[in-house]
Order: structure tokens, then sequence, then C-alpha cells
């Protein structure tokens, strides 16, 4: 146990700080985004500005144009983003999941074809994989691909798809053989998004804003070029792609929560509370600590899977604690932070009377998504029941 | 950066597991826990004979010289077993206050005999008003003795000396000092016995100051978490095997997701105190600048842990979990015992406030 960076780990550290310095934006606001289409043009500009450095797909090897990074690195790398408040990269589902996908199971014409302009942002992928019967149970999607000729016909529709309404590509998993068992007959296509027959609805969500689609496709026709991976093994694709999501991107949260949690400190000191600040309250004192404590224990336990995961190869299921302790943790930290604000955490963005333009009710509505999207919570402590302590499958 | 165990570590938790799992079954705990003090002094020869009495103490007194994060995996496995006797007191908290408070003579003379365990010793810290705060403590040394009663004294009936916390240092009174009196607590823990200890104008001989008290209680502090960490591990291993064996409506009862759901929450819960006293293992021995937050933050997360974790677990065991013949409930009344011992979370969360909250920041050392 060394909880030191290595010498390899400061080297890509200060590497990347360095160049942070003189590239990040400095007119960027992190607090509160804009809508994502208002932004996307900048947020384009900004991931090619990264890739000029070599910097957007660090997790990707060196022949693809990543630097081979180490899980530490990639979290290093995550970490030093969110110290400097720098935008999202525009691709982000093609740099963190779908790119990897189709590094680890595409064939070297889709590489070719498809890599290049994930890293440059000029194509935008978006990835089809829940419907309206199939959310945590995946593999009971019903969107099929009839095989006609060199192409499949696709018909059927998702939803919760980020970046829908902004994509060029999308990752769709599909039933192509519907008499073989529920995860055997799936299969991964790569659509164009452009393709006839393809309509893309924002959807509206209890924020009010449209961060997903539903996508509905009626007789898309599919080259069978675009099949990614083996027909009928689109399962293990799939899963592969949401290993990815639990990896290393979780790096930067604890310094997006502390960002939270520090403001709120400093607030608890303007807002007053039976007739002294709220900081000097015992029981907001109490509830302040609890959650600055968790949040440092959500870093630790990060660390502890990251070495796991370095020392194994693979993420495991035990990731799975992660994202329930992040997301119920983000949960609690908006529910003091009403706490503290007390009339005023309920005012909206442009309300002349909002703290901090009116991020704390917008973050306390978005958080109640934290604990559905990728894997209900639910979904993740039957994982840990049945893969982690061996218990019987509960469904 | 590295945040698993190196060989060496895995190594020594894999021999201590192995080593209480073979002198200090379930059956052996039970029956020193049914003795007046819980202390066996063939248990303890080996507990010195593995060196684990001197574990953290340096080789120039008899000890092993290993690291803090070392100590907290022993204990971790010490909690596992739930080994009872003067192990904490003497080897982890007595050591500490002596390694940190004394001389190099008192060391010689006190901290080696306890690394060749040719002794046992204890802390006595806590008076009439129960404050791990020590601001709160009223005896004083008068002319080198002491007149006044200290309460929830561990395991001072087997102690050779204990080392008494005052308001103007630390003194060492001998077990056999005149006017000392030792008279049992009755605590819900069994396994670690409570004593007052009341002094009438007894001889004591100055340790040091209280100073360098604070780093002798964060090492006791963060081992006792350790120690809750090895007991939630246990209580976790029982549950989940009940949960595969025992039938209700013909289905093994973790099939269903009610208890399944608990168990991946006793597996979090347990999971996560590990991941806080590790780090505040590694924060000790590192002398890192958040080293006492660590230590609160362990604490803190354990104590309620520990408990969250024995409900769990009881009630996952149904009416087997309320019979005295099911090992939980001894692990359910140490961890409420150590839930209390230097500071219960409450205790911790207002000192982590006071680290924290009134610095204006998270003071957390960034990776």
């Amino acid at each position: 146990m060394d909880l030191n960076l290595t010498a390899e780990e400061l080297a890509f550290r200060d590497e990347l700080r360095a160049w942070l310095v003189t590239n990040v934006p400095k007119d960027w606001n992190a607090w509160r985004e804009k809508p994502l289409e208002e932004s996307f043009p900048y947020l384009r500009a900004w991931q090619r500005k990264l890739q000029e450095g070599r910097w957007a797909a660090v997790s990707w090897p060196k022949e693809y144009g990543g630097r081979s990074a180490t899980l530490m690195q990639q979290a290093l790398f995550w970490e030093e983003m969110a110290r400097v408040d720098a935008p999202p990269m525009a691709n982000s589902l093609g740099l963190g999941l779908i790119g990897p996908t189709i590094i680890a199971c595409g064939t070297e014409a889709q590489k070719k074809r498809y890599i290049p302009k994930i890293l440059s942002a000029e194509e935008i992928w978006c990835q089809g994989f829940s419907e309206p019967n199939a959310g945590s149970d995946l593999a009971g999607l019903l969107t099929e691909a009839r095989l006609d000729g060199d192409h499949y016909i696709v018909n059927g529709q998702k939803v919760w798809t980020s970046y829908g309404s902004l994509g060029d590509w999308c990752e769709l998993v599909v039933r192509t053989d519907p008499n073989a068992a529920k995860h055997k007959g799936l299969t991964v296509l790569v659509v164009n998004m452009k393709s006839p027959g393809v309509e893309v609805r924002p959807l509206r969500q209890m924020t009010g804003e449209s961060e997903f689609s539903e996508l509905f496709f009626r007789d898309v026709r599919v080259p069978v070029e675009n099949i990614l991976g083996k027909v009928n093994d689109g399962w293990n694709v799939a899963m592969s792609t949401l290993m990815y999501e639990r990896g290393s991107y979780g790096a930067r949260l604890h310094l997006i929560f502390k960002r939270f949690i520090t403001r709120l400190i400093e607030l608890s000191w303007t807002i007053q509370r039976n007739a002294r600040p709220a900081a000097e309250d015992p029981v907001i004192r109490q509830k302040l600590a609890q959650c600055s404590a968790e949040i440092e224990i959500m870093r630790f336990n990060q660390m502890r899977a990251f070495s796991r995961i370095t020392a194994t190869g693979v993420p495991g299921p035990e990731g799975s604690i992660q994202k329930i302790f992040w997301s119920e943790l983000n949960q609690r930290l908006q529910q003091i932070a009403q706490e503290i604000l007390g009339s005023y955490g309920q005012l909206l963005a442009g309300d002349s009377h909002a703290i901090d333009k009116g991020i704390w009710s917008y973050a306390y509505l978005r958080t109640r998504g934290n604990t559905i999207e990728a894997g209900t919570s639910e979904v993740q402590r039957n994982i840990i029941g049945h893969f982690v302590l061996g218990l019987p499958r509960s469904y | 950066m590295q945040f698993g165990l190196t060989e060496s570590q895995e190594f020594l938790k894999n021999s201590a597991r192995k080593f209480f799992a073979g002198e200090c079954p379930s059956a052996e705990m039970r029956r020193l826990m049914e003795t007046e003090t819980a202390y066996d002094a063939t248990l303890w020869s080996k507990l010195a004979e593995q060196g684990y009495t001197g574990i953290i103490y340096p080789e120039a007194y008899g000890g092993v010289g290993l690291g803090k994060v070392e100590l907290m995996l022993l204990m971790e496995e010490a909690g596992r077993a739930l080994l009872p006797g003067p192990f904490f007191s003497t080897a982890v908290l007595a050591g500490s206050v002596l390694d940190a408070v004394g001389t190099p003579e008192h060391k010689k003379k006190y901290l080696e005999s306890i690394c060749k365990g040719e002794v046992r010793a204890t802390v006595a810290m806590l008076e009439a008003g129960a404050s791990w705060n020590p601001r709160d403590i009223q005896l004083s040394a008068v002319n080198g003795s002491l007149t006044g009663e200290k309460l929830f004294v561990s395991d001072a009936a087997v102690a050779g000396f204990i080392l008494v916390v005052a308001r103007n240092g630390v003194f060492v009174v001998d077990s056999k000092a005149r006017g000392l009196k030792i008279t049992r607590m009755s605590g819900m823990d069994l396994t670690r016995k409570l004593y007052t200890v009341e002094f009438s104008n007894t001889p004591a001989e100055e340790l040091g100051s209280n100073l360098n008290l604070p780093r002798a209680f964060h090492i006791a502090t963060a081992a006792l978490a350790a120690e809750l960490v090895g007991g939630m591990q246990r209580t976790l291993d029982l549950t989940v095997e009940y949960a595969k064996t025992r039938k209700q409506f013909g289905k093994p009862i973790g099939i269903f997701q009610a208890v399944q759901h608990q168990c991946a929450d006793m597996y979090l819960e347990t999971e996560s105190s590990r991941s806080a006293v590790y780090y505040a293992g590694w924060a000790l021995e590192e002398n890192s600048p958040d080293a006492a937050v660590a230590v609160s933050i362990a604490k803190m997360y354990c104590s309620d842990a520990a408990r969250t974790v024995g409900n769990r677990g009881i009630q996952i065991h149904g009416g087997m979990g309320f019979t005295w013949e099911n090992d939980l409930h001894l692990y359910y009344r140490r961890a409420k015992a150590s839930e209390t011992a230097f500071g219960d979370a409450t205790f911790h969360r207002e000192r982590i406030a006071s680290l924290v909250i009134d610095s204006g920041g998270v003071s957390a050392k960034g990776a």
C-alpha cells in the first residue's frame, strides 16, 4: 500500500497540468451549463484542441490516438479536468464507451472508418440500449433487425438516449434471433442516424431539460458490415461497453462533490439559522461533517477499486458499490444543501433571488436520476448479492 | 499509487487470520468471555511469540517495527475472531501512549515488557462525565500521587500497570500501588471487561505531558475501527452463509431481494469501512496532514456501520439471530462498546466539522 503517486503518474499529471494551464478555456461556466445544443460547437472545438495535445482519449492504445494510460493515469486525467473546471468533451460517449468497444470488438475496417472521427468530434455517437420495456431487464429488448440480403431492416424504439438529437451514429442493440434465449439473440449494430426511418424526439425530464431522447426506427436499412462483434453476440459486446461506463470516469466525482460541499460550507457561514450562521448550528455541522466524510470515503473506495482492477485486469462486480455509493451520497448532499438554503433552495435559474443562479434547485432534482441511470440501485444490489456474495439469483 | 496490500501485508493478514482461527475459535472465545477477566496466559504467550504484542514498536524495545497499516490488518483479524482479553488495551492503547509520551528510559522499562509479552497494561482516561475530550479531565496529580476515580477502564484487573491521563500529564500507576482499588463494571461487551479505578493518595510516576497524547489516541482509535471492520466482515460472512442455507417457502431466503439487498448493503458498509480504516492507517504512518481527519472519518463511519451491519445481520438470521447460542450478538455487543469508546460517530462528526467547516473548506490532501 502506497498512496503516493509513482514517478510515471506524477509525470503524466504534471504534463497534463502544464498543458491545461495554457489551453483550458477561461470562459466556461462549470456551475450551470447551457442546453447542450447551444454549447455544442464550443465543446467540439474543445475536444479538437484536446486531441491536438493527444488528451482526448488517454485510455486508448497509442496506435489509435490515445496514450495507453493506466487506470490510475485515467483517474488522474479526470481529476485534473475537474480541478480546472474543464468543459466536457462533445463526444463523451464515443470517447468513453463506444470507441473502446470498437477497438475491442470491431473489424480493422470499422476501426479505420470510425475511430479518427470519434477523436476529432467530427462524428458524434449515441447509444441505443434501453427501451420502454427493457430498462433494468436490458436483455428483454424488442427492437428487431431482420436480415434482408446484405442489409438488416431495423424496427423498434429506444429511450433514454443521451446525445440522441446530436448523434451522427448510434451503437444500437437489436434482436436478431427472436427464437434464441433472450441474452443469446442480440446483436450490436452501428447505425447512421441520418438513415431514412430514424426519428429522434427529445424527452423532457423532471428537471425541465432534455438530456435524453427517444429514438424510433421504422424499416431502417443497416448494411451487414455494420455489425459490431459477432451476430447474436451482442450481449457480450454491450456488457463490455457497460464495464467502461463504470470505469475511471467516476474519479472526477469526488472533486465535483467536493466543489459542491466547499461552496455549501461557504454558504453555511452566510446563511442564518436560529440567529446565527448555519455553520454554527450543531445539527447542520453534523450533517455537513457526515457528508464531507462520505465524499472522502467515496475517494478511498475508488482508489482501492482502481488498484484492484489494475492488479486483476478486469473491472469486477465490486464496482457496483461505487455506483450505489456516489449516487446515494449525491442525493444526501443535495438534501443537506436544501436544508441549509431553506426557502432559497427552491428558486430556479433566472429568478433574481436565486443563490448561485439556481444550481441548487436544479441539482436537487437532477440527483433523483442518479440512482436510476447507468443501472438502478436495485440492479446494483442484485449484482452485489449474486455476483459478489454468491446469493442465488433473485430474478 | 497503490491502494492494495503488498505481498508482505497480505501474508501478515492471512497468517493472523489463521492464527486467530486456530488459537481463538468461537468456542474458546466463548469460554474466555465467561471467565472473570477474559484473559488467558497461554493465549497471551502465543500472541507474544507471534510478535503481535510489539507489532508497531521499535525493535530497540523488543518490538517488530511494522507500520500502522499492518496494525490495522492485525486488528481487523483480531476483530474477526472477537479476540477477548487485554490485547487492545495493552498492545495498542498502552503501548501507543508509552511510545508517544514516554522517555527512552520509560520505554525501556514499560514498553519493552509489553512487546515481550511479559505484562498487561491499560490506559485510564474517562471520568464520571464520560467525555473523550481531554479538556474535560479533572483528575490531577499532586506531589507525585493521585486521588480520584477513573471509569470505563478496559482490562484494568489484569494490568500490571495503568497509564493514567490526568490534567497535568500522563502517569504510571503500578497495579500493586497503595490506595488503588479496581472494581468491575458490568458492560455489554463480555469479551472486554471494564472497571472503575479509584486512587486514594496513590503514588504515580510521571510519564510525560499530554501534548503527544493525541498521536497515541489517533492510533488507538483507528485500531479500534479496524477491529470493527473485522467484526463486520464476520457478521457479513455468517449472514450470507445463513441466507444461502436457511430455507423458507421452499427457497433459500437469500433469493428474496428484501434479504439480498440488505446483504448488499452490509457488503457496501463493510468495504467502505475497510477503505476508511486502511486510509487512516496509511495517513498515520505517513504523518499526513489529514491524518486527524482521516482517523475521525474512519471511527465515525465504522461506529455507525458496525451497528447497522449488526442490525441487518441479526434481522436476516430471524429467530436464530436472537438466540444466545448464535455469535452475532457477541459481535453486536462489542460493536456497541467500541462505538462509544474513543468517541462515537457524533463526537467524531463534530471533530470533523471543527477541522473542515471551521477552516472554511474540506481539508483533504488532494491525490
